[in-house]
C-alpha cells in the first residue's frame, strides 16, 4: 500500500483561498480536527471544488449530520466531513441555516452518498434540500408530524 | 416509508414487495423491486422499521449513560460501536488511554470482527442455501461470545469499553482462553473454504453478480470489504490509525473483482488478518498495568479508595449525579467496523450532556449502493447482493 505523507488541514484551506477568497468565512481548529466554515450560497462550489480540485481529491463524502443551535440562530448547523482516500486526508466542511428559512444546496450533484445523508437530515431535522431528487422522509412514516432531533422536540415524543 | 403504490410500475413491468419479514434481508429491510418478468429494472430499499432514536436518547443521557445505548445500534459489533463512542468523547476530553488498554480494546475489536464475519458468512450461506456452514460458522462464534461472557459478563450487549479505558481487568485464565481460540481458527477457516471457495454452486451464485466500478462505490460513499473487494485499500485501521493499530504488523485483505465472490473472499481473508492481530495484541498485553486513564472526575474511583479518601467519594458522587462536562465543540472520530467506516459525531456545548451524538453506520451508507448493484440482475442475485453489502438493520435504522 502506497502511504502518501500527510499534509496539514492548512495547506486545504489556503488552496481553497487562493481559488475563491469569499468561499471559507472561518477555520475552526479542535483537537487536531479542522472545519472549514463556508457561507451557504457557497456550499456546493466549494464540495465541488473540494472533490475536482487534483491537488484536494476529497473524492469520498464519509458523513453528513445536522446540529441544532436552539434558541441561537441560525439554528442548524449542517456537518460535512470529506475524506481524500489518494491524500489520506480528512476535512470538515460546515454551513450555518437558519430556522425560518431551513434550505441548503443538495451535495447530490457532486457526491451521489449524500443522498440518504441527506434524506436523514431532512427527516429529523425538516431542513430541506435543494436540489435532492428524492427528499422523501427516510427513517420515520410519511405521516409523521415533526422533526424529533429538534432541539424543541421533547425526548419522551409529543403526546 | 414507501407505500407500492407510488413506487413506480408501468403496464409492462410488476411491482413486487420483498421484505420486511423475509429471511434474507436479514433483520426488516423492505425492498420494493420493480421486475420485467425475472429481471429486476428497479429497487427501492425502505428502511426505518428498527427505529430505535438511538441519536435522541443520546442528547438526554450523560456522556458515561450512553455507551449502552451504542451496544444496541450494530448488535453484531457491539464492542465496536462502545469504541468509536469512547473515542470521540475522550477526544473532546483529550483524554489519553493507557497503551494496556488500547491493547486489551485492539483485542476484543479485532475478536468482535472474526464473530461479525462468522455470522455474515454463516447466514449469506444460508441464503444461498448452503445450510451446513451455518452451523460450523455459529460453532465457532459460541467460542468468541463465551471469551466475552468471561470479559465483561455478557455475551452480546458488553458494553466493556468505557471512557478512558476497558470495564475492568481480564479475567483469571483469559490467556488461555483466547490462545485456545486462535490456534483453533485458522484450521476452521480452512474448513469453511473447503465447504465454498471451490464450490460450483457457490461460484455460480456469486461470481459476476452484483459489479459495481471502484469509481461508483466511493461516489456513493460505500466503504469496508465492499469497496476493498474493488480494489481500493481504504481502511482506517491503516489510512487513519487509532488505538495504537499503527503498532500492529498485518495486511489489508483486497480483490479487484468487485462482484459479491470477491466481498466472500475478502472478508474470509479478513478473518486470518484479525487471527493475527489477536496473536499480537496477546503479546502485548501485559499482565499488570492500567485498564484505565488517570484523570479524576471523569473516571469513577476504584471501589477500596472510595472507602479510604474522601475526593474518590465525591468524584463518584458527582460522577453519577451530574457526569462530567467536555470543553465545547465537535469531534468526529472514525473506525473500521466489520462493515465499514464507522463514526461517531459528538458536539458538546460545555453541558454534562451532548448536544448532538451522530453515528455515522456503514450499513446505512452502505446499503444507498444496492438499488445500483441490482439494477438490471435476476431477483435471486438482489438476495445475494444484500447478504454481501452485510448490513445490520439495528444499525441502518439506529
Amino acid at each position: 500500500m502506497t502511504q502518501v505523507a500527510k499534509e496539514s488541514a492548512g495547506v486545504v484551506v489556503e488552496r481553497l483561498r487562493a481559488w475563491n477568497p469569499n468561499a471559507v468565512s472561518q477555520v475552526i481548529e479542535y483537537r487536531g480536527q479542522t472545519t472549514i466554515v463556508v457561507p451557504r450560497q457557497f456550499l456546493r462550489a466549494v464540495a465541488l471544488e473540494c472533490k475536482t480540485n487534483p491537488s484536494l481529491q476529497f473524492n469520498m463524502l464519509s458523513d453528513a449530520t445536522c446540529v441544532d443551535r436552539f434558541p441561537v440562530e441560525p439554528r442548524f448547523e449542517l456537518n460535512y466531513q470529506l475524506v481524500s482516500i489518494a491524500r489520506v486526508q480528512r476535512i470538515s466542511l460546515r454551513t450555518s441555516v437558519s430556522g425560518q428559512e431551513p434550505v441548503v444546496d443538495s451535495l447530490m450533484p457532486v457526491w451521489k452518498g449524500a443522498n440518504w445523508l441527506e434524506r436523514e437530515i431532512f427527516d429529523l431535522f425538516g431542513v430541506r434540500f435543494d436540489g435532492h431528487t428524492d427528499l422523501r422522509r427516510i427513517l420515520l412514516p410519511d405521516e409523521f408530524e415533526g422533526a424529533p432531533l429538534r432541539r424543541d422536540f421533547p425526548v419522551e415524543g409529543k403526546r | 416509508m414507501t407505500t407500492v403504490e407510488t413506487a413506480i410500475g408501468t403496464a409492462k413491468t410488476m411491482v413486487l414487495n420483498m421484505g420486511p419479514q423475509h429471511p434474507s434481508t436479514h433483520g426488516v429491510l423492505r425492498v420494493l423491486l420493480e421486475l420485467d418478468g425475472e429481471n429486476i429494472v428497479s429497487a427501492v430499499p425502505d428502511i426505518g422499521y428498527l427505529h430505535t432514536g438511538i441519536e435522541k436518547s443520546c442528547e438526554d443521557k450523560t456522556y458515561s449513560q450512553a455507551i449502552t445505548l451504542t451496544d444496541r445500534m450494530d448488535y453484531l459489533n457491539p464492542l465496536g460501536n462502545n469504541l468509536v463512542y469512547c473515542l470521540a468523547v475522550e477526544k473532546l476530553l483529550g483524554l489519553e488511554v493507557p497503551k494496556r488498554a488500547q491493547y486489551i480494546r485492539v483485542m476484543m475489536v479485532e475478536l468482535q470482527r472474526i464473530s461479525s464475519h462468522l455470522v455474515w458468512l454463516g447466514t449469506h450461506a444460508l441464503d444461498m442455501g448452503a445450510m451446513s456452514v451455518m452451523l460450523y460458522c455459529f460453532r465457532e462464534r459460541e467460542e468468541i461470545l463465551k471469551i466475552f461472557e468471561r470479559f465483561a459478563g455478557q455475551r452480546m450487549m458488553t458494553s466493556y469499553i468505557r471512557i478512558g479505558g476497558v470495564a475492568v481487568d481480564p479475567p483469571a485464565g483469559w490467556r488461555e482462553m483466547v490462545k485456545r481460540f486462535v490456534d483453533m481458527m485458522p484450521a476452521r477457516i480452512d474448513e469453511y473454504e473447503q465447504l465454498l471457495t471451490g464450490n460450483q454452486i457457490w461460484m455460480g451464485r456469486l461470481k459476476g453478480v452484483g459489479y459495481l466500478s471502484p469509481e461508483e462505490l466511493i461516489d456513493l460513499s460505500t466503504t469496508g470489504p465492499g469497496l476493498r473487494a474493488a480494489g481500493i485499500p481504504y481502511d482506517n485501521r491503516k489510512l487513519f490509525p487509532y488505538s495504537s493499530y499503527e503498532e500492529f504488523d498485518f495486511d489489508v485483505p483486497m480483490r479487484t473483482e468487485s462482484d459479491c465472490f470477491a466481498r466472500y473472499l475478502v472478508r474470509v481473508a479478513e478473518i486470518r488478518e484479525s487471527v493475527k492481530i489477536v496473536r499480537q495484541a496477546m503479546d502485548k498485553i501485559t499482565d499488570d498495568g492500567p485498564i484505565k486513564a488517570d484523570a479524576p472526575g471523569i473516571i469513577p474511583p476504584q471501589r477500596e479508595k472510595m472507602k479510604t479518601e474522601m475526593e474518590a467519594l465525591i468524584y463518584h458522587f458527582k460522577i453519577f449525579t451530574e457526569g462530567f462536562s467536555p470543553p465545547a465543540g465537535e469531534a468526529f472520530v472514525t473506525v473500521e467496523s466489520p462493515r465499514g467506516e464507522l463514526g461517531c459525531f459528538i458536539a458538546s456545548d460545555g453541558s454534562p450532556k451532548p448536544l448532538r451524538v451522530h453515528f455515522r453506520g456503514p450499513s446505512f451508507v452502505n446499503l444507498q449502493a444496492l438499488p445500483f448493484m441490482v439494477d438490471g440482475e435476476l431477483i435471486a442475485d438482489s438476495v445475494a447482493c444484500i447478504g454481501t453489502i452485510d448490513i445490520v438493520l439495528g444499525e441502518v435504522d439506529r
